[in-house]
């Protein structure tokens, strides 16, 4: 660069520094080591002195700005030319939607080179000259101030508010009451809980349907280690309430050796070693699904609480705060699994009326 | 009267000579609002330049991506949670029975063209502009910027902050996917934690039970119009407070707390600022280019009875998924009532309180120091260093929170015990904040002993001269006068002294147990083992004659 700053005709005197700026500070008072010594003296960029340099700066900026036009243009294109299905292998990415890929890196660019054409702009080509502010305190001046409170206390004499007791309680009584209309017409946002959390779709004598075959279980259908998922029957995918019942109905289903199980009323309430708890985490309602079959164990992918299905469901570790609820089931005269009546406890998270 | 004529004379006279189009417009605006009042004190104001001061502007313009992009979205999403069977143009999902919300994401993603693009960058926007808040608040921190005037709009920020953290978490709920699905149980779970009103808010949240058939339209309305409005009249007040209190600035020769030194706003930082929103803008567009986010489609709608592994909420909610995932099940049960521990300190009272102790910060700090003094030095984190640990042990709770969100993926990627994690992140959560602070303080410290050293005995130079008596000494190259000035200029606050505990009588005073808080925070902020003094003019010229002697 510094070859280019030597003798040549773009450099005129007028665009020579001028004599370097003395420091527009104080001057550094000789007695204080640590004085500020003011603004340092503006340096000239190459760009102040010589105009071959400043019209670089010129033709690098247009380019930005053209080099984003163009990929406006490479935009439309993208949008007309790439059919939204087609995908493209792109290393290192893998199968991307071409039309993807195309828009938005030309629209990544077209803003790109807008803002790199202004940024450099700015910096080599506007003043770089630091200017100085004053600041002014923010707080009023005291004459300001006083105006101001005098002012106030004319207008609150004025408005009597302090005088008239009577006026201003009942104003205080009125406007403290009226948001309650607002309280109240939030009341139909939802129903009152009453026992709603309590009770599942699960009744005596309802049948377990298997959740991926549609189909009533019976006890063969469930073998040593594998986890299977049922919900009562008559629950249907297009119920209306289909989410909400499922939210609080989902049940799985392991078969146990009968020896292996160590909780005596979970031994009562299970079939020929088949034992069925709610899905339902009581940390926070996500769904416990994996299943260790040597130990007998299922976690909650989302909180990593862990069940011992071999021992009432009980919480061995993580954040999870009681046992999952375990369903009473048997086999009607048919050979199906039914259950014996609905969860004892609410199942899924806890809540201040569950007891 | 006659002057009015004479003027309206000499304008017909001078019909050719009327002022240019672009002044014609602006007095034309200038007589109704006033603007000429406005631009005489903004138009040329002067802005001090520090690559730590874009870390606000990139907040800013992702702030204003994410807005016109979520216009665009809310062309195409419908916030219902109708099933329908999906037909769309993405075949695996046909047939598959799923809410009008969810179909319509997966409209925007396969049949809108841009749709894909344009979510993408609204949810890579959301990402950067919650990280670059959080950098951005950790800059006004450690700088000490909060300091009066600020601290309201430090206030203000902090509830930027928070509000975008909410309107991240339903913003990600809409398109009621199977990952997303589970976050708001999550929500349910815990506020259904809520002592005695748990159930009810629950209720009247969710229309009914979980997950019912409002939530999506619910958690839209609160998504595009109630937290965005709230957070564009805060954002307003921030930058009008920014301008209002004019920036803050670094010392150095020439800055003082008076005056602000840099750039005026037209047109160095209309260019610049103005030119950095697209190279913002440009680097999100590239992004959702290249990384896909949010990938609805593989996750499947939401089933409360179905879930997927790795489930894991936006990095700006991970710290109180930690505090959730490493609580114990604490539970109580008396009277027939539950008390809801395990989820309800973590949720609702460490969550909270992780937020409160940084924004109420400057106001501790405040009455620590009773300066009443206006601030617009920025402060070099080093020379604060009781506020710069405790920044630093705030941080570093706030990523061990973090730590304890990923606690499954930290265990599947390291081959870690998820137990063994689980028990890091509970002991660390109480000790690693202390080990943090006392480290942090003794590092700055540990710099302002450094930067004493070189003020009084200059730079090192590397340079080794041989005395010819013989010993070896390294030369010293004494700093500039602006060196000097910029490493002096900051200031040292003394202890506050509570006084002799008689008054001039021999009576006892009273001395209130805030008063003894407040000294001994004091003495710890303050005190000889909270910061080196800095060289005084005394010390300095003391060396300087002698080495005159050399």
């Amino acid at each position: 660069m510094s070859s280019e700053t030597g003798p040549n005709e773009n450099v005129s005197d007028e665009n020579l520094p001028r004599e370097q700026d003395k420091a527009h500070g104080e001057v550094a008072g000789k007695n204080d080591p640590f004085a500020d010594p003011g603004l340092p003296p503006h340096e000239h960029r190459i760009q102040d002195i010589d105009e071959r340099a400043a019209k670089r700066s010129e033709r690098t900026v247009a380019l930005l700005f053209t080099v984003s036009m163009l990929a406006t243009i490479g935009f439309i294109a993208s949008f007309v030319a790439f059919p939204i299905d087609k995908i493209i292998y792109v290393w290192p990415l893998g199968h991307v939607s071409a039309l993807n890929l195309a828009l938005g890196l030309t629209l990544g660019v077209a803003l790109f080179c807008i803002g790199a054409g202004a940024v450099h702009w700015a910096r080599t080509l506007m003043s770089d000259e630091e200017m100085v502010d004053e600041r002014h305190p923010i707080a009023a001046e005291p004459a300001v101030r006083e105006k101001v409170i005098s002012d106030f206390k004319q207008g609150a004499k004025e408005s009597a508010l302090g005088r008239r007791k009577l006026i201003r309680n009942t104003m205080f009584g009125a406007v403290a009451l009226v948001p309650l209309s607002g309280v109240v017409l939030l009341r139909d946002l939802g129903p009152l809980p009453e026992d709603k959390l309590r009770h599942t779709a699960w009744k005596k004598g309802k049948l377990l349907v298997n959740e991926n075959t549609n189909q009533p279980l019976r006890p063969e259908d469930i073998s040593v280690g594998s986890l299977t998922f049922a919900r009562p029957e008559g629950l249907d995918h297009e119920d209306e309430d289909f989410q909400t019942e499922i939210a609080k109905a989902a049940l799985m289903l392991v078969r146990l050796e009968p020896d292996d199980i160590k909780d005596k009323r979970e031994l009562d309430w299970s079939h020929e070693g088949i034992v069925a708890f709610s899905k339902i985490c009581t940390h926070v309602g996500c769904p416990v699904s994996l299943y260790e079959q040597q130990t007998h164990h299922v976690l909650c992918p989302c909180h990593q609480s862990t069940f011992d299905l071999s021992d009432g469901a009980r919480v061995l570790f993580g954040p999870a705060g009681h046992p999952l609820p375990q369903l009473n089931i048997s086999v009607n005269k048919d050979g199906y699994l039914e259950a014996q009546g609905d969860f004892e406890e609410p199942v899924g998270p806890a809540f201040w009326e569950r007891g | 009267m006659s002057t009015a004529t004479e003027a309206h004379g000499s304008a017909a006279a001078e019909g050719k000579k009327k002022a240019p189009a672009g002044e014609r417009v602006a007095d034309w605006a200038d007589g109704r609002l006033g603007i000429y009042s406005l631009a005489k004190a903004n138009m040329r104001k002067i802005f001090p330049d520090h690559w730590s001061f874009m870390l606000g502007e990139v907040a800013l313009y992702s702030f204003i991506i994410i807005i016109l992009t979520g216009v665009y979205l809310t062309l195409f999403f419908h916030p219902s949670m109708n099933e329908v069977e999906y037909h769309g143009a993405y075949t695996p999902m046909h047939g598959v029975r799923m809410s009008e919300a969810y179909a319509s994401t997966l409209d925007i993603s396969f049949d809108v063209r841009g749709g894909l693009l344009v979510r993408q960058i609204h949810h890579w926007a959301a990402l950067i502009f919650l990280a670059a808040m959080f950098v951005h608040m950790m800059r006004v921190f450690f700088t000490g910027a909060f300091r009066k005037p600020r601290e309201v709009n430090w206030v203000f920020g902090f509830l930027l902050f928070a509000l975008g953290m909410f309107t991240g978490f339903t913003g990600y709920s809409l398109p009621d996917d199977l990952l997303s699905g589970t976050g708001v149980r999550f929500m349910e779970g815990a506020i259904l934690s809520v002592p005695i009103v748990g159930t009810y808010l629950s209720m009247f949240l969710f229309g009914g039970e979980f997950p019912g058939d409002d939530f999506v339209a619910r958690f839209y309305s609160i998504h595009i119009l109630l937290l965005p409005g709230i957070m564009l009249g805060l954002l307003v007040a921030h930058l009008i407070l920014v301008f209002y209190h004019k920036h803050t600035q670094f010392a150095g020769p020439g800055r003082k707390n008076t005056n602000v030194v840099g750039m005026p706003l037209l047109p160095v930082y209309m260019a610049k600022a103005g030119g950095f929103f697209f190279l913002v803008f440009g680097v999100i567009a590239a992004i959702a280019a290249l990384f896909s986010i949010n990938p609805i489609w593989v996750l499947g709608p939401y089933r409360p009875d179905q879930v997927s592994t790795n489930a894991q909420p936006d990095w700006y909610m991970g710290f109180s998924e930690g505090l959730v995932r490493v609580m114990p099940g604490w539970e109580i049960n008396a009277w027939g009532h539950t008390l809801v521990l395990g989820v309800f300190i973590p949720v609702m009272i460490i969550f909270p309180l992780v937020l409160v102790t940084i924004a109420l910060y400057p106001f501790i700090e405040a009455w620590v120091t009773g300066d009443k003094r206006e601030h617009h030095i920025a402060d070099r984190p080093r020379n604060a260093p009781t506020r710069t640990a405790f920044g630093a042990a705030w941080i570093s709770w706030y990523f061990v929170c973090l730590v304890g969100g990923g606690n499954d993926l930290w265990a599947t990627h390291f081959h870690l015990s998820i137990n063994a994690i689980t028990w890091f992140v509970r002991v660390a959560f109480f000790v690693l904040p202390v080990l943090v602070f006392i480290i942090t303080r003794r590092v700055c410290l540990g710099l302002q002993r450094k930067d004493r050293e070189k003020v009084l005995h200059g730079r090192e130079t590397g340079t080794i001269k041989r005395l010819p008596h013989g010993e070896f000494v390294e030369i010293h190259e004494p700093l500039s006068q602006e060196q000097l000035h910029t490493l002096t200029a900051h200031d040292q606050y003394q202890p506050v002294e509570i006084g002799p505990r008689t008054d001039e009588n021999g009576v006892e005073r009273k001395i209130s147990r805030g008063q003894k808080l407040r000294a001994r925070l004091s003495k710890g902020y303050y005190g000889e083992s909270g910061q080196i003094p800095k060289p005084t003019r005394e010390e300095y010229r003391e060396i300087e004659s002698s080495h005159g002697h050399h």
